[in-house]
């Protein structure tokens, strides 16, 4: 098991705004807006250099992904900001007519997605937003891992032509990454080379994937880490190549189990590799209010259920 | 580009009888918002909009146009062919598989002159608005025009979209409503009333116009003034007073033929009632 340690602590969502402002300062076609949610978006710092490239839309998301598509008209690169709830389910039609089925070049990223929002409860905390957008055709779907990964996956989907949803957080988890990454939009990253269990992780669980690795490997058992970043296009290469080797898989992510990574990963293996599955996921059900540690806990997302999934994942393995 | 009325009129004879060639095609389609509309897009694709048919997604240095009520695609099919934009011929195609014409338009399909997917309503106004301001960004002076049904205001999304864009100043947008007063289920006074537009958008802070819509004449004169009137600070709205199935008689006056299709009998009916000869694909 290959060590990482963090170098700090930080929210991903300050890693878009970063992000963000980078891709403003690299092309001058890139463009925001946001609906009433600027400072949770971290989008201050893109306004100051770039006054007149930002959109402030109010409380009216349905208006901003509209204007999102037609600024593309025009040729620029809209990025919109705002909940991944009023990203995603209080906008689909929109996103579905105007940007995806429209192919419009919007950046949909989308913060204070799943669980993890915490105290503000389950009207905020989505868990079915990954499945939306996958489902939509020719959307690209991304879920970066921490701080420096969405920075780059920000960066990255400015340079890349077509409709993106980026999805990201709001609490403050451990940077692992390099600062100065390229983020290959739909190429897995290899986090840990192992031989007993494929564990494929997305967003901030690929920390909790690493933390169960090392407790895999106190006791044994050789974890294969990888991080798949991008729900869609899916590495479905990356994904068969580790489960020849390993033969059972374990997927994790904070998102419900119906539709989510896991369910993305089943339908790959389903149809071409046959393999033993886990999932580490929310079964099926809203959220509630609590801090995002309890909330982790209670819906069975930390490393200690990823650890459990790992041999129950093996186990079937073996019969 | 012309301000010739009967050359106009001309163009909006046959653009009705392709749209009732069209939908009797296919058996299904909206020919009485479609014919309602006709004069109007006649008068802005044949005279008011300066416009390249050498079709560019981007509309740089051009007058943009968003059909938001994308039901009446037959009207907007017609003028985009006969303005050049495609084969007349291929109008055909209308609502069968494998077309570029679609039920309701699409870029999907890469059929020249259309920029957004419209169908689903509400949304035009807001994609107007952004493409109004990337104009502005461009430092592009021409302009970006829209149509809505008055139904159509029934959306929630209208009016988020009526709110942001005189406090954003957007004065390069000449949105157009069809006001007929019908509806699929019915009248618009009797499936929800929309009450005084007019004070509506005046209460948004729209420079509000209003005209007969079928009549080309008016529509030449209204269009004239909301140029004039771009680039004051304020979006402008015109409230098209026009009549449902206008030019069919047995189709006019009624939300009966919001979205049905002609048998053989009432397309010749029509077509009788549809002088000229000229131009049908």
């Amino acid at each position: 098991m290959k060590k990482y340690t963090y170098t700090d602590k930080k929210d991903t969502r300050s890693g878009f705004g970063a992000g963000l402002l980078e891709a403003g300062k690299r092309n001058d076609q890139v463009v925001a807006l946001c609906a009433d949610l600027i400072g949770s978006l971290k989008m201050q710092d893109f306004i100051a250099a770039f006054p007149e490239r930002f959109f402030q839309t109010g409380i009216a998301e349905a208006n901003m992904m509209g204007m999102a598509a037609g600024l593309t008209i025009g040729g620029k690169i809209p990025f919109t900001g705002t909940f991944a709830n009023f990203s995603t389910g209080r906008v689909y039609d929109q996103i579905r007519q105007s940007i995806a089925y429209s192919n419009k070049n919007v950046k949909i990223c989308a913060s204070h997605a799943g669980l993890t929002l915490g105290e503000d409860g389950a009207t905020h905390q989505i868990l079915e937003d990954l499945g939306l957008m996958k489902m939509l055709p020719g959307m690209t779907v991304i879920n970066p891992c921490d701080y420096n990964q969405t920075k780059a996956a920000t960066i990255a989907i400015a340079e890349h032509e077509g409709p993106v949803y980026l999805r990201f957080g709001r609490p403050v988890v451990p940077i692992f990454t390099d600062p100065d990454q390229k983020f290959e939009i739909g190429k897995a990253w290899m986090v840990n080379e192992g031989a007993d269990v494929s564990i494929f992780a997305t967003g901030h669980l690929v920390w909790e994937a690493i933390q169960a690795g090392e407790k895999l490997a106190e006791e044994g058992i050789d974890a294969e880490i990888i991080n798949i970043h991008t729900i869609k296009p899916l590495d479905a290469e990356a994904i068969l190549a580790s489960v020849r080797k390993t033969g059972c898989v374990v997927t994790a992510e904070e998102h419900n189990r119906l539709g989510g990574l896991g369910d993305s990963v089943a339908q790959v293996l389903a149809t071409q590799l046959p393999t033993p599955q886990e999932y580490v996921a929310v079964n099926d059900s809203f959220g509630e209010s609590g801090t995002p540690e309890q909330l982790m806990t209670k819906y069975g997302l930390d490393a200690d259920h990823i650890v459990a999934a790992a041999k129950r994942a093996i186990a079937r393995k073996t019969k | 580009m012309t301000t010739d009325i009967s050359e106009l009129k001309n163009v909006a004879s046959q653009v009705r009888r392709d749209i009732v060639r069209m939908v009797h095609g296919c058996q299904s389609g909206h020919p009485g918002g479609s014919l309602g509309c006709t004069d109007y897009l006649v008068a802005l694709y044949f005279s008011a909009m300066k416009h390249d048919p050498k079709f560019n997604m981007d509309g740089i240095g051009e007058d943009l146009f968003f059909l938001s009520n994308g039901h009446i695609s037959p009207v907007f099919y017609s003028v985009l062919a006969h303005a050049g934009y495609f084969d007349k011929a291929e109008l055909a195609t209308f609502r069968k598989l494998g077309t570029r014409l679609q039920g309701h338009p699409t870029t999907h399909e890469h059929l020249p002159g259309v920029r957004i997917a419209s169908g689903s309503l509400g949304q035009g106004l807001s994609v107007a608005i952004g493409a109004a301001q990337a104009k502005k960004l461009n430092k592009d002076s021409s302009l970006v025009f829209t149509l809505h049904g008055d139904g159509e205001l029934q959306e929630g999304q209208i009016w988020e979209a009526a709110m942001y864009a005189p406090h954003n100043k957007v004065d390069n947008l000449i949105a157009a409503i069809d006001v007929n007063g019908q509806q699929i289920d019915g009248s618009t006074k009797n499936v929800l009333s929309l009450g005084d537009l007019h004070a509506k958008w005046v209460a948004f802070g729209w420079d509000v116009l209003e005209a007969k819509g079928n009549d080309m004449e008016a529509l030449l004169t209204v269009l004239a003034e909301a140029k004039s009137r771009t680039g004051q600070g304020k979006p402008i709205v015109i409230l098209l007073h026009t009549e449902m199935g206008y030019g069919v008689d047995f189709m006019m006056g009624t939300h009966k033929w919001h979205g049905t299709a002609p048998n053989d009998a009432q397309l010749a009916q029509a077509l009788g009632q549809l002088e000229e000869t000229l131009g049908d694909y």
